[in-house]
């Protein structure tokens, strides 16, 4: 008999004893395709759109000199033009220019049209119908969406701040949508410098190369002439810093996803074996007909596949209209809020599109192929016999094998991130995962033989109907514990972060209001003297204020936060969330910072490091005080003391402040007195103690909302797993009904045992998922988390929530064992018995 | 005459226009920056004595000057080229007051071609850059003009000119082999009826070009002959004119012609003048009755869809001369720098059927480019 046709065989008996049982399997892989897929695209789409903003900014650039956001002086233009191996070098002076009343700056590059359109030719297209304008002074174009924001078209005229002063620019055009999708603005470089009070500065270089030049060459050429804080890279860079920023977030949602599947497959190897036991004596029969024993695991294993192959279609077919939608509705970065300029196109690869298929089917292919592999091992003549069906999966226990795989699991949760991902984190949750699914027929009977034994007939039936059959009980165990283990850990995970979280936000916003002029880095900022007509008005008990700005230690590297505020070694520990301190003044007499932990981990600055700050005055060397938790910037922060920044950097200004109010001092009273006292008015961002905490909490709860959809659907695919392992079973066992009903059972009683069976199940794969999910998501908070996010948390444990969601399992699983149980009864039972004689 | 100039002056009367409007909008008492309104460029009058080698220079007063180099050359393969190099300045008006080191107070263009009519190609490139950094600059005192590797500098006597462009690269030294040749009145050259619409102009034909060009990697040494003019002015075109038909012919006697004409929006011609040097060195100046420019064949540019009058019928005084392009398309997209579209190329000169000098011929206007954008 060929393959094929024994395959065919196979599905269509299938198909003729239900077909419903069939798509449990497709719909599980297909629920993990489409997770996996929708998180990939969405990511991806915006990732892709970003890079390309980005390349249309830098244009055909072979190499970009940067400087910190102050910029640099221009004279190294001129060197850098006339290098050998220099086509062209285009100076850009890029500034976030403050506009009153807007919450985020206008992005403006300044650059000379002349050596721009050189570099990125697309350029000229934009600006061309303006060209005879751009010298104007004050003339700027504007990208669509900046015109939107601002309500002005060509001709029409706006406001910017210049310190606190407006100043008036005109619109000469608009940049069209495609190039240009996000806010920003372009003006002439000499305009610009002027306006802005940036005479003699740039803050970057865009270098074309002649053709057939030695990147390598030009490279070090020009690394010569770069003073300290100004770096040379290829633009290429700037995608992957990008790419880095957000590739913690991505990997933990693409591996999370990659669960999901996980979970599918293992839920495609529960249904697989079930259907393959139950169809036994079918395969015995084959196997004594002639069919042999390698091509009976093929057709089983290519059954598997099958299914795998339709459910991953469907999941990435689902999973394309999950992105679509989910990239209208939370944005390219899934609520994370790294990609906020990025709009919402989906771009879609068809190769990748294939590989989530093919991913589907490997995975379901290996769900089929142990029970495969075991009913084609079977005897013909053992299995012919009526009653096999019911006889256990195989004798060994794998016990060891998943102790061992536990065992690896921890060590490997000890190794360090590869490139800040935390690969051997996820193994090692992969391995603890698979390794305690092995512990599971051992377990479960080791508790089932403990229950005590029961006096009501329904119920003792049950403990003895389960003893009988530990290992399918096992196999329906496999796919709940997997998905209700992840969604505890995950569960946990969350929960302690944003407890942490809520702990970090009252200690880092102590006050009662917090001021914020402009965006960090922007132009706008407060004098001393805005300090002190803050500071004096009328219901403001104290007042704190800080300077926040950019600052870039390493080439190519994300700029960190530098935070000049009022804070002595006294005060550290009330003011920051300290993780490590080192105490007293030690022997160094250099001035402390404080810094997050990413730097700690970024720049290997640990507390007692000494280091050297590129301030604008110039270098400043420190020791690191301390270090403590930063859950708002990523990217590393570093804390000086305000007056040790304002005489090192000769900067005196301030950008952020905190005020405390007197009791009976009026919030909104004191914030309309501001107003009206501080001549940077709309500028100026005002928010309570309060409004910040809600704020942050809901661009968190945003940022894992896609967490909790993931938990969801683990719950979804736990609670299928539950109601196949119940159908199944109790479909096979319409016999022992019938024979129970002859012995005297009412059917009431067949029913109680049924829905004793279903809880008493679930309650052991919901103990073992519970300690499992908390030996997991210690992994997460202590391995993951801390690797992708380079921040640590508290472990803290949802109980309620845990409570609840494992009652909710319990009483899920009993309605299900019910339901089919009396789907099972619905016919006679005399012939029920007949049937299997 | 180079194309591009009547765009610049468009250019700059709108930035004109515009800084004018902002002064008057501007609060009076704002503070720095404020805008300070630029001394008007320098009109040309006549009677200025032209003087050399100071006259070479640059003279950044005026709005608009340029160094024009075009002429014929002759591979060792024997193979037929014609060149133009020009290095156009303008100064700009808007950026007046502006103490940043980028402030676009000089302009800076060059243009290049290579008319090589063996491949039925013109290579060309351009480049246009604000003067300063020491990158872009056109100097006072004698013929010093660069953007970033092109120049064109007098030494010795005569003209280093240099054009490294993307797919070719012209380097060429040009030796006088006459006196400059003042045009109009003692190197005033008046472009209309209207006072100010006039030029300082000075030509130096039969210059001696000896050089080496390179197309695609591939060089050449070449020698040919060569025409330079060098011309300033502040109100080159007046209200009304579109543009100009010019042509310059070194007579293969050693005399030269230089003949153009300034078109109203109907294609007549509005003003018109010429000078002819005989071989014996005596002058002849003409005055636009004097002059008749007649247009012949029309080639249709397949790119831009403009029709050029490629040949010309030139009548100076008792001479007429046949002029017929070295190859039909030479058109110049310049839009990119200067904003104009035009035809700049080389021609034969015959008169009566036979050749009697080659030189080169500018067609501008004729397109829609040269409207005022």
């Amino acid at each position: 008999m060929s393959p094929l046709r024994l395959w065919l065989m196979l599905w269509r008996a299938q198909w003729h004893e239900g077909p419903l049982r069939m798509t449990v399997p497709v719909l599980a892989i297909a629920l993990g395709i489409a997770l996996a897929a929708a998180v990939y695209f969405v990511n991806h789409s915006a990732l892709e759109e970003f890079e390309q903003a980005a390349r249309r900014l830098a244009g055909e650039a072979d190499l970009v000199v940067r400087g910190p956001s102050e910029g640099f002086a221009e004279d190294l233009y001129p060197q850098i033009a006339k290098l050998e191996g220099v086509a062209v070098a285009s100076p850009v002076l890029a500034i976030d220019v403050s506009l009153p009343g807007a919450p985020r700056p206008l992005p403006v590059i300044a650059l000379d049209p002349f050596r721009a359109t050189r570099v990125q030719p697309g350029l000229l297209g934009e600006i061309a119908g303006g060209l005879r304008g751009f010298f104007e002074p004050d003339g700027i174009f504007l990208s669509m969406r900046a015109a939107d924001a601002l309500e002005a078209g060509t001709g029409d005229r706006f406001e910017v701040l210049v310190g606190n002063a407006p100043r008036s620019v005109r619109v000469l055009g608009l940049l069209s949508d495609t190039a240009y999708p996000q806010a920003l603005g372009i003006m002439d470089i000499a305009a610009a410098q002027w306006m802005f009070g940036r005479l003699g500065r740039l803050t970057r270089i865009d270098i074309r190369l002649v053709r057939g030049a030695a990147l390598a060459d030009v490279h070090s050429s020009i690394e010569l002439l770069l003073p300290a804080g100004v770096t040379v890279a290829a633009p290429a860079i700037d995608s992957d810093r990008l790419a880095s920023a957000t590739r913690a977030y991505r990997v933990n949602l693409s591996m999370l996803a990659l669960v999901a599947v996980l979970t599918g497959a293992f839920l495609v190897l529960a249904t697989q074996s079930l259907a393959i036991l139950r169809r036994r004596p079918a395969l015995a029969l084959l196997r004594a007909l002639g069919v042999t024993r390698g091509g009976l695991e093929r057709a089983l294993i290519a059954e598997g596949v099958v299914l795998g192959l339709i459910g991953a279609a469907l999941g990435v077919a689902l999973g394309l209209l999950v992105a679509r939608w989910a990239m209208r509705v939370l944005a390219g970065d899934l609520g994370a809020g790294q990609l906020a300029g990025a709009t919402g196109s989906l771009a879609v690869q068809p190769l990748e599109m294939l590989a989530f298929v093919a991913a589907g089917s490997v995975f379901a292919g290996l769900g089929a192929w142990l029970p495969a592999r075991e009913a084609a091992a079977r005897s013909p003549a053992l299995a012919l016999k009526s009653g096999d069906a019911q006889a256990g999966v195989g004798t060994t226990r794998p016990w060891r094998a998943g102790l061992i795989l536990m065992g690896l699991g921890g060590v490997l949760a000890l190794l360090p991130a590869i490139q800040g991902v935390p690969l051997f984190g996820y193994g090692a949750v992969a391995l603890l995962l698979t390794g305690a699914v092995l512990l599971v027929p051992d377990v479960a009977e080791r508790l089932l033989g403990s229950v005590p034994a029961m006096r009501r007939a329904p119920l003792a039936l049950a403990v003895a109907q389960l003893r009988g059959s530990t290992a399918q009980v096992s196999i329906g165990l496999v796919a709940i514990i997997a998905s209700f283990s992840l969604m505890v850990a995950m569960a946990i995970m969350v929960h302690s972060f944003r407890e942490s979280f809520v702990a970090w936000l009252d200690t880092v916003v102590p006050a009662d209001m917090q001021l914020r002029v402009g965006q960090v880095g922007s132009t706008a900022t407060l004098t001393e003297t805005d300090e002190i007509a803050v500071s004096r008005i009328e219901g403001v008990a104290r007042s704190e204020f800080r300077r926040v700005l950019p600052l870039a230690l390493r080439r190519g590297a994300v700029p960190v936060a530098l935070i000049a505020m009022p804070i002595d070694e006294a005060s550290a520990a009330e003011r920051l969330v300290l993780v490590k301190a080192v105490r007293g003044r030690g022997p160094s007499q250099l001035p402390p910072v404080w810094v997050s932990e990413a730097m700690v981990d970024l720049y290997g600055w640990g507390p007692g490091t000494e280091v050297v700050l590129p301030l604008a005055g110039g270098d400043l060397a420190a020791r690191v005080a301390g270090a403590y938790r930063d859950y708002g910037r990523s990217g590393g922060s570093i804390v000086i003391p305000r007056k040790v920044y304002a005489s090192a950097s000769g900067d005196s200004a301030v950008n952020e402040g905190s005020l405390w109010l007197a009791r009976t001092a009026d919030a909104a009273a004191v914030e309309a007195a501001i107003r009206a006292r501080a001549p940077f008015g709309e500028a100026l961002q005002i928010r309570t103690a309060a409004e910040v905490r809600d704020i942050s909490l809901r661009n968190f709860d945003r940022a894992f909302a896609i967490t909790y959809a993931l938990e969801a659907i683990a719950v979804f695919i736990g609670l299928l797993g539950v109601s196949v392992a119940a159908a199944s079973t109790a479909l096979a066992r319409r016999a022992e009904f019938g024979m129970l009903r002859h012995i005297g059972l009412r059917r009431r009683q067949v029913v109680t045992m049924l829905a004793a069976e279903g809880v008493l199940t679930s309650a052991i794969g919901v103990c073992f998922a519970l300690l499992l999910g908390g030996l997991l998501s210690l992994a997460l908070v202590y391995v993951i988390n801390r690797q992708s996010f380079l921040w640590s948390i508290d472990l803290a444990v949802p109980w309620l929530a845990l409570a609840v969601l494992a009652a909710t399992l319990l009483i899920a699983a009993a309605i299900t064992a019910t339901l089919s149980g009396r789907a099972a009864l619905s016919g006679d039972a005399v012939r029920a018995v007949r049937e299997d004689w | 005459m180079p194309a591009s100039m009547s765009l610049l002056a468009t250019v700059v009367v709108g930035l004109a226009a515009a800084v004018a409007a902002t002064g008057t909008l501007a609060n009076a008492t704002e503070p720095a920056p404020a805008l300070v309104l630029a001394p008007a460029p320098a009109p040309v009058v006549p009677g200025y004595r032209i003087e050399f080698p100071r006259d070479h220079g640059a003279h950044p007063a005026f709005r608009t000057e340029w160094w024009y180099a075009t002429g014929w050359l002759r591979t060792d393969a024997g193979e037929t080229l014609g060149f133009q190099i020009t290095f156009f300045r303008s100064r700009q008006d808007a950026a007046a007051g502006n103490p940043s080191a980028f402030a676009p107070q000089q302009i800076i263009i060059a243009h290049a071609a290579i008319s090589d009519p063996a491949h039925g190609q013109l290579w060309k490139d351009q480049r246009i850059a604000r003067a300063g950094f020491g990158l872009a600059q056109a100097r006072e005192g004698d013929t010093d003009v660069w953007l970033d590797d092109w120049h064109l500098a007098r030494k010795d006597g005569a003209y280093g000119l240099a054009a490294r462009a993307e797919r070719f690269t012209l380097e060429l030294s040009l030796a006088p082999t006459q006196p400059p040749m003042l045009n109009g009145e003692d190197g005033f050259s008046r472009k209309g009826a209207a006072p100010l619409a006039a030029s300082y102009y000075y030509s130096l034909p039969q210059l001696a070009v000896r050089g080496q060009v390179v197309r695609e990697g591939r060089r050449d040494i070449v020698s040919g002959t060569a025409w330079l003019d060098h011309e300033w002015s502040s109100e080159y075109l007046e209200p009304g004119a579109v543009g100009w038909d010019w042509a310059s012919v070194n007579l293969a006697d050693g005399g030269a012609l230089m003949a153009f004409r300034i078109r109203d929006r109907a294609g007549r011609p509005r003003w018109a003048g010429g000078t002819l040097r005989a071989a014996d060195g005596s002058i002849r100046h003409y005055a636009p009755q004097d002059i008749e420019i007649i247009p012949g064949r029309v080639w249709r540019s397949p790119r831009t869809a403009i029709a050029y009058p490629v040949e010309w019928t030139v009548r100076v005084g008792e001479r007429r001369l046949e002029l017929e392009p070295l190859m039909d398309d030479q058109e110049s997209d310049s839009r990119l720098t200067t904003g104009a579209i035009y035809w700049e190329g080389a021609m034969r000169a015959r008169e009566g059927g036979r050749e009697v000098g080659r030189g080169y011929l500018e067609l501008t206007g004729y397109g829609e480019a040269l409207e005022l954008r």
